[in-house]
C-alpha cells in the first residue's frame, strides 16, 4: 500500500489503525536464483534493482540480524559526489542522481535534503586542489561553486575565520549534496524489494558457503541450507570472514571509525561543513542534532567502537572551526567497521569462484554510494557485465596495479587512507 | 587503550604510531614472485578477535613492537620487541 499525503490525513482521523508492517517476514525456501548475504543498505539496494530494472525476483536476503542493523545505520548520513579519479567519478555522479529521486522511486520518504556541502580550504594549495576537483566535478555534470572567503561568510558567519593556524580561505560547495536518513533508505528499498517477491530473511546467519567443482551451490546458514547459483556477498564490515567461508582473502582491514552526535538544538547548521585541515565535517539532522565525526583510529578493530584520543582530535577540530560549538553537550557517539582497502575505493566484481560476487571495501564512504552500489552490483549480478558506472572497481587492481583509485593520493598501502 | 612497551612499561596508545598486520615482518625477497608480494602488500587476515600487530613507540623509546590484541575488545595480550620475534623466526 502507497504512502501520500492523503494516506496520513486518512490514517490520522481513524485512529492510525491501517498501517500494516512493511514488509514480510519471510522464512527462507530451498532453492533461489540468486541469495544476497547481507541486509544492509548496499545488499537490499542490490535486491531492489535486481527486481526492478531485470526481473530477478527469486531472491532471498539473507540477514543475521535484523534489516539494516549494520553500518547503514552507524554513519554521518552525507550524500555528495565530490569524487576526480576516473572509476570514483561517473559512479558517485550516478549515486547522487539516483538519490535525487528515490523518495518517489520507493515512494518512501527517505528524507534526501540537498542542502549543499562546503569544503574549506586554508592554504593557497588547497585552493588550488579545490579549483581542479571543482572543474573535474563540472566536466562531467555535476555542479561545483568555488566560494571565497566573503562568500563562506556570508553563509556561514559562526566559523572561525581568523584562526591564527587555520585561516579560512574560501570553499568548494556542492550545492546538490547534503544528507539522507538512514535508516529510512535501508527500509525504502527492503519494502520495494518486498513488493516484488524478494525474500528478506532475518536472524539467518551465513555459516558457510558450499561449492562444487570451482563453483558456489549455496549456503549453510543458522536456518538450514539454501541453494543458487549465484551468491552476491555484501557484508562491509564483516567482508573476511564472509569471504574466509569461501576460501578467500581479501585486500581489506577493517577500522574502526567514530561519529558523535549532540542534543537537540534550534536549526543553526543549515549545510554540511567539512574543515579542511583537521579531517572534521558536521551537519545538523532533521531532529537538531549536530552530527559530526572525524578520521579513523587508525588500528584494525571489530569493536564498534573507538578509543578516547581521537574523540579528543575531533572536539579539538570541532573547536577550532566553530567555537559556537562549545556550548552544545555530546549526547552520545559510537563506532563503524570500516573495510579499508589499500587505495580507499570500493570493491564491485566477480570473484576467481564461479558464481561468487563481492561489494565491499567501502572504506569510510558507503552511505552515499548506496543507491549506485546497489543498481551497479545488480547489473553485474544479472548481466555479468559491469555496469558503465561501476566498471572500475575491480578486485584484481591492487595485484597488477592497474586502474588504482586513489583519491586522496597517499599511495596504495593498508594504513594510508 | 594502552599498550605494554617491553622497554617503557605500560603507555598510552597515543604514544605509538600503528604500521599494520604484523606480517609486514615476513617481507618476500625481491625474487619473490607477485603472489607473494600480493600477499604481502594487500591481503589480509583480517581476524575478529585475535591479532598481531605493529606498532612503533614513536613518542617514547622508537622501538617497534609486536601486539597482540583482540580487534573486539581492544584487549592488549602481549607486546614484545619486533628485533625479537624476527630473531626468533630466523
Amino acid at each position: 500500500m502507497g504512502f501520500s499525503g492523503w494516506r496520513v490525513i486518512k490514517e490520522g482521523l481513524t485512529g492510525n489503525r491501517g498501517w500494516k508492517p512493511q514488509w514480510r517476514d519471510a522464512a527462507p525456501k530451498k532453492d533461489y536464483d540468486v541469495l544476497i548475504i547481507g541486509g544492509g543498505g548496499h545488499g537490499l539496494a542490490t535486491a531492489y534493482y535486481l527486481a526492478k530494472e531485470h526481473g530477478i525476483t527469486n531472491v532471498a536476503v539473507l540477514e543475521k540480524g535484523h534489516l539494516g542493523s549494520g553500518n547503514i545505520g552507524r554513519n554521518t548520513t552525507l550524500v555528495r559526489s565530490n569524487y576526480m579519479m576516473p572509476g570514483n567519478s561517473e559512479f558517485y555522479s550516478h549515486s547522487v542522481k539516483l538519490w535525487e529521486g528515490l523518495s518517489q522511486e520507493l515512494n518512501y520518504n527517505v528524507m534526501h535534503s540537498p542542502r549543499g556541502q562546503i569544503v574549506l580550504h586554508h592554504s593557497d594549495a588547497q585552493r588550488d586542489a579545490a579549483v581542479r576537483l571543482g572543474n573535474a566535478m563540472i566536466n562531467r555534470g555535476d555542479d561545483a561553486e568555488l566560494l571565497t572567503r566573503d562568500d563562506v561568510r556570508r553563509m556561514v558567519p559562526y566559523l572561525d575565520f581568523d584562526s591564527a593556524r587555520f585561516p579560512i580561505y574560501g570553499g568548494l560547495l556542492q550545492r546538490r549534496a547534503g544528507t539522507a536518513r538512514h535508516d529510512a533508505v535501508a527500509w525504502g528499498y527492503a519494502r520495494a524489494a518486498d513488493e516484488r517477491g524478494v525474500d528478506l530473511v532475518q536472524n539467518c546467519e551465513v555459516t558457510g558457503i558450499d561449492m562444487k567443482n570451482g563453483k558456489v551451490t549455496g549456503v549453510q546458514t543458522t536456518r538450514g541450507v539454501i541453494r543458487a547459483p549465484k551468491i552476491a556477498v555484501v557484508v562491509a564490515g564483516r567482508s573476511s570472514q564472509v569471504a574466509a567461508m569461501a576460501g578467500m582473502r581479501l585486500p581489506i582491514e577493517s577500522h574502526v571509525l567514530q561519529a558523535f552526535v549532540t542534543e537537540g538544538l534550534k536549526p543553526c547548521i543549515d549545510h554540511v561543513i567539512s574543515f579542511g585541515m583537521g579531517h572534521f565535517y558536521i551537519s545538523q539532522s532533521d531532529k537538531g542534532g549536530l552530527v559530526f565525526g572525524g578520521n579513523l583510529d587508525f588500528y584494525a578493530s571489530y569493536a564498534s567502537r573507538g578509543n578516547l584520543p581521537m574523540k579528543e582530535h575531533v572536539m579539538e577540530a570541532a573547536m577550532t572551526l566553530m567555537p559556537m560549538i562549545g556550548k552544545a553537550k555530546v549526547l552520545r557517539s559510537w563506532g563503524g567497521i570500516m573495510d579499508m582497502t589499500p587505495d580507499g575505493s570500493p570493491i564491485i566484481d566477480r570473484t576467481l569462484i564461479d558464481g561468487l560476487y563481492l561489494n565491499c571495501g567501502w572504506c569510510y564512504g558507503g552511505f552515499k554510494a548506496v543507491p549506485a552500489s546497489g543498481y551497479g552490483f545488480a547489473h553485474l549480478l544479472a548481466t555479468d557485465q559491469y555496469h558503465e558506472t561501476a566498471s572500475k572497481f575491480q578486485l584484481d587492481r591492487f595485484r597488477s596495479g592497474r586502474g588504482l583509485m586513489d583519491e586522496e593520493a597517499t599511495g596504495s598501502q593498508h594504513n594510508l587512507h | 587503550m594502552r599498550i605494554t612497551c617491553p622497554i617503557c612499561g605500560e603507555r598510552d596508545r597515543r604514544e605509538f604510531y600503528y604500521k599494520g598486520d604484523a606480517l609486514a615482518l615476513n617481507r618476500p625477497g625481491p625474487d619473490g614472485g607477485e603472489k607473494a608480494w600480493d600477499d604481502y602488500l594487500h591481503m589480509r587476515d583480517n581476524p575478529a578477535g585475535e591479532t598481531r600487530d605493529l606498532w612503533f613507540h614513536e613518542a617514547g623509546c622508537s622501538a617497534w613492537v609486536v601486539v597482540t590484541r583482540n580487534t573486539v575488545t581492544h584487549e592488549i595480550l602481549a607486546a614484545e620487541l619486533a628485533s625479537k620475534v624476527k630473531e626468533a623466526a630466523t
